[in-house]
């Protein structure tokens, strides 16, 4: 049932099946709404167990606690739920006109509207102008770990182990939803099984588990299974996009218009706010003079959208990068040409889009300069005529996207980080950070023993225990290197500084006289390094200890240029993708494996969606895709290997001169792959194929064509 | 009912549900917890082990037909505590990993793919671990990782 009021349940049976503890309901918890991480809507409120009405599948009805697991499925399977079927609504441009309404008290299922009113000369003066209806579709998140938690009292204090990416303001949430007080909380981060933008916030299970946890007087735990976890964790991306551009007829952009309808789920939840990022990223890498842009985030009966590697931008690249292309066919002229011809020019930065946002350095020209060249794009293209002229069942396909895209937060950010020298002369640093596969320990350690000369082996990096570090922003939006390394980095410098004028006590000397020798970690006099202090030395004097919190000047535009190549079957319909050659330039980089191990990461979840991935719902709101045989999760058999070509343009951002690289391949490569695709067929008169470009889908293109 | 099973060379008596599948058999009474759980389907892999000798995903056995055999879990790979199996060592030094959780089932896949295949070509690692699956890597340095050793005797 994906709309329906609950009548009556019946838990009678349940709560005698072997092993129960007890059946729990709404009414029994009593407990406040969950806001997610962000509420948009007062009126579109979600509470923790469904209430009287269920607005989609997988909204959790009763809590059942066992002893076992195994118990729990047993017993749920008793639970006996009356409901009055009320009509569905799924498709959001249906949800638009409000025949269905999900939230009485809103009144409409209009949950957010952005943008002025369009501009009915927009396009006036371009000798050209094309339009298309763009489907971003809504796509499965899917970290390899389902969510889990535990909680346990001790007395009035509470202890969660939650696989979350924010530990402190998961911790803020319970205390708030339960009514407890500064202190009572005590939240942990243990190894999290990745997140994609999906861990943040706490649920309505999570909160019923703790309230659980205190009223049964004993320690509980929750976990998900794999369908759980599709129905309810969350899906990413949903917009239904129209873009609209124009220009001259030698290929000079002139106006642009993106018009976004958002997919939010039944709940207005951080899924519905998204549309706020696409449109800040709007016009792209492009000076167009005229950008407009609107936005309509509604309610459907599915599953809440939430942030997804990306979380907006993506959207963003899809719909400009589709539309260039369109114009480019249209008017006869190259994909790349066409690019180059409009991309806002190396001496513009800092420079402020269309859309207003503030791009703070870049160098566009030479991103598609270097992928074109990696690519080897003439001789590509030769290929692509040879197959066209000989008529080949395998015809091949050239995609380009060029993108910027926004990190750190649409504001400047910032992060908090301690350290600390052990009395052995070894390190610990504190990160308000919450690494779940990005590399914190070994990038934070190289930080700290750059400045300290203290050896990397000596350095430990403690995160995620609220305890231990009380404040922090955790991990998400490609946030921590560029805040929380910098405030890493911050730290030792204000570290050494300490140091050097507790050396120049010990020494009696002048603290300007004082040098840290960073291959020994020793302070000594300039000249004279046989008198000095080790780390270990002066710590044993007093403790040594710095906490520092690092503001940064604003948010960072990492930006790239990707090349796909694909081999599309004409018979069949399917899609190979043979090579993918990315330029992602995100400042300068610290660590060139883990960028390289972000860059692969955000390739494939990009490829994944252009080619195959998508979260499909009936017109009855049952979801078809709700788990990993049904969901065509991307595997290792799809895949090139990825061609990475390096660029750095540092940012003036912060010190370290580091852009966020978490979300770039998602943003690049999705467009470029599916531009690829459009572009293999573009000789039988083919503009656009929705995403994802199955084989059935690029099949029906081409017979459509043809005939 | 009872099972007796060889877990990492250690001999194993246990009275357990016959619904009881392996992988809960080995996490929740073994506390082996190496071994994950990624999906309900058997299309994940991360719950890989191997079954005398061979790689199956633990999900999909039940734990009384491990009754009378040997099953290795990523416990019982390493030669030793303080020296990791060449497969290991491989994923560590090519950056295999990110957030690890894959990376078990992925290390027992790779393991048996290379005793079937000893020298595979990129494709057939590809195709060998398609059910496998990963969301951090894009399986770019995985690959790489089981190439590497296939070249050091990852196969052994």
């Amino acid at each position: 049932m994906a709309h329906a009021r609950i009548t009556s349940i019946d838990a009678t049976d349940a709560a005698q099946a072997p092993g129960v503890v007890g059946v729990f309901t709404l009414a029994d918890v009593g407990l406040p709404a969950v806001p997610g991480i962000i509420l948009l809507n007062q009126d579109v409120k979600r509470a923790p167990l469904a209430d009287d009405v269920v607005r989609f599948v997988g909204e959790p009805i009763v809590a059942i606690v066992t002893e076992e697991r195994y118990q729990g499925e047993d017993a749920a399977e008793l639970v006996f739920v009356d409901y009055e079927p009320l009509p569905v609504v799924v498709d959001p441009e249906q949800a638009l006109k409000d025949e269905v309404v999900l939230h009485e008290v809103a009144g409409t299922n209009v949950v957010m509207r952005l943008g002025e009113p369009p501009d009915e000369h927009l396009f006036d003066g371009c000798d050209v102008v094309v339009t298309e209806r763009i489907v971003n579709q809504r796509i499965g998140i899917a970290p390899l770990e389902v969510r889990s938690a535990a909680a346990a009292w001790d007395g009035e204090r509470l202890t969660v182990w939650q696989a979350t990416q924010m530990p402190q303001a998961s911790r803020d949430a319970f205390q708030a939803m339960l009514g407890l007080e500064p202190g009572q909380v005590h939240l942990i981060a243990p190894d999290v099984g990745g997140g994609f933008g999906a861990k943040t916030g706490v649920s309505g299970e999570e909160l019923v588990m703790a309230w659980l946890a205190r009223h049964l007087d004993r320690p509980m735990r929750w976990l998900e299974n794999r369908t759980e976890n599709m129905l309810a964790m969350g899906h990413g991306r949903a917009q239904i996009q129209r873009v609209t551009i124009g220009g001259t007829r030698d290929g000079q952009l002139q106006a642009y218009r993106l018009e976004i309808i958002a997919d939010s789920g039944a709940y207005a939840g951080f899924g519905g706010m998204l549309a706020f990022m696409t449109r800040m990223m709007a016009p792209g890498v492009y000076a167009i003079p005229k950008v407009e842009s609107t936005s309509v985030s509604v309610v459907t009966n599915t599953t809440p959208t939430v942030a997804y590697r990306g979380a907006g931008r993506p959207e963003a690249a899809a719909a400009i990068e589709r539309a260039i292309d369109l114009y480019a066919a249209e008017i006869g002229v190259d994909p790349v040409e066409v690019r180059r011809k409009n991309l806002v020019a190396n001496d513009a930065f800092p420079y402020t889009n269309a859309a207003g946002t503030t791009y703070d350095s870049g160098d566009y020209q030479r991103a598609l300069d270097l992928v074109v060249e990696a690519a080897d794009y003439q001789a590509l293209r030769a290929e692509q005529q040879r197959r066209r002229a000989s008529n080949d069942v395998h015809q091949l396909g050239i995609g380009v996207a060029v993108y910027v895209e926004v990190t750190g937060g649409p504001y400047a950010g910032n992060e908090v980080a301690k350290i600390e020298i052990t009395p052995d002369g070894g390190a610990k640093v504190y990160t308000g950070t919450s690494p779940h596969g990005q590399g914190h320990v070994t990038a934070w350690s190289m930080l700290a023993s750059e400045e300290l000369g203290i050896p990397m082996d000596r350095i430990e990096v403690i995160h995620g225990d609220t305890d231990l570090v009380p404040v922090g922003g955790g991990t998400a939006g490609s946030r921590s290197l560029q805040l929380g390394g910098a405030a890493v980095h911050q730290a030792s410098l204000e570290l050494v500084e300490l140091a050097r004028k507790r050396a120049a006590e010990e020494l009696e000397a002048n603290p300007d006289d004082i040098v840290l020798d960073k291959i020994d970690g020793r302070f000594h006099v300039a000249g004279t390094p046989a008198v000095g202090k080790t780390w270990a030395e002066l710590a044993i004097v007093e403790p040594m200890t710095v906490e520092s919190t690092f503001q940064a000047a604003s948010s960072t535009f990492p930006f790239g240029a990707h090349i796909a190549v694909v081999d599309v079957d004409t018979e069949t319909g399917k899609v190979t993708v043979e090579r993918l050659i990315a330029v992602d330039d995100a400042g300068r980089i610290l660590n060139p494996l883990i960028v390289e191990g972000q860059r692969h990461g955000g390739l494939a979840q990009g490829i994944a969606q252009a080619l195959c991935e998508e979260i499909v719902y009936d017109e009855d709101g049952n979801l078809l895709t709700s788990n990993l045989a049904d969901f065509t999760f991307i595997s290792a058999a799809e895949l090139p290997s990825f061609e990475l070509v390096p660029m750095e343009t540092p940012t003036t951002a912060n010190p370290l001169g580091a852009k966020g690289i978490g979300e770039s391949g998602t943003i690049g490569a999705t467009p470029a792959v599916q531009n690829a695709v459009v572009d293999a067929l573009s000789h039988l008169g083919i503009r656009h194929i929705d995403m994802p470009t199955t084989p059935q889908r690029v099949w029906g293109a081409i017979q459509g064509a043809v005939r | 009912m009872n099972v007796s099973v060889n877990v990492n060379g250690q001999q194993r008596e246990d009275d357990v549900e016959p619904r009881l599948l392996l992988v809960h058999y080995l996490r929740d009474v073994l506390g082996l917890t190496g071994t994950n759980v990624g999906c309900d389907t058997s299309s994940c892999g991360a719950c890989s082990v191997h079954l005398d000798g061979e790689a199956v995903k633990s999900c999909t056995v039940l734990a009384v037909m491990a009754d009378g055999r040997s099953v290795t879990t990523i416990e019982g790979l390493a030669p030793s505590a303080d020296e990791m199996h060449p497969m290991q060592r491989a994923f560590q030094e090519n950056h295999g990993l990110q957030c690890g959780f894959c990376t078990p089932g992925m290390v027992m896949a790779a393991t048996s793919l290379l005793r079937e295949i000893p020298d595979p070509t990129e494709q057939q690692v590809r195709e060998g671990l398609e059910g496998n699956l990963c969301r951090c890597t894009g399986y770019h340095n995985i690959v790489q990782a089981v190439l590497a050793a296939a070249k050091s005797g990852g196969a052994q």
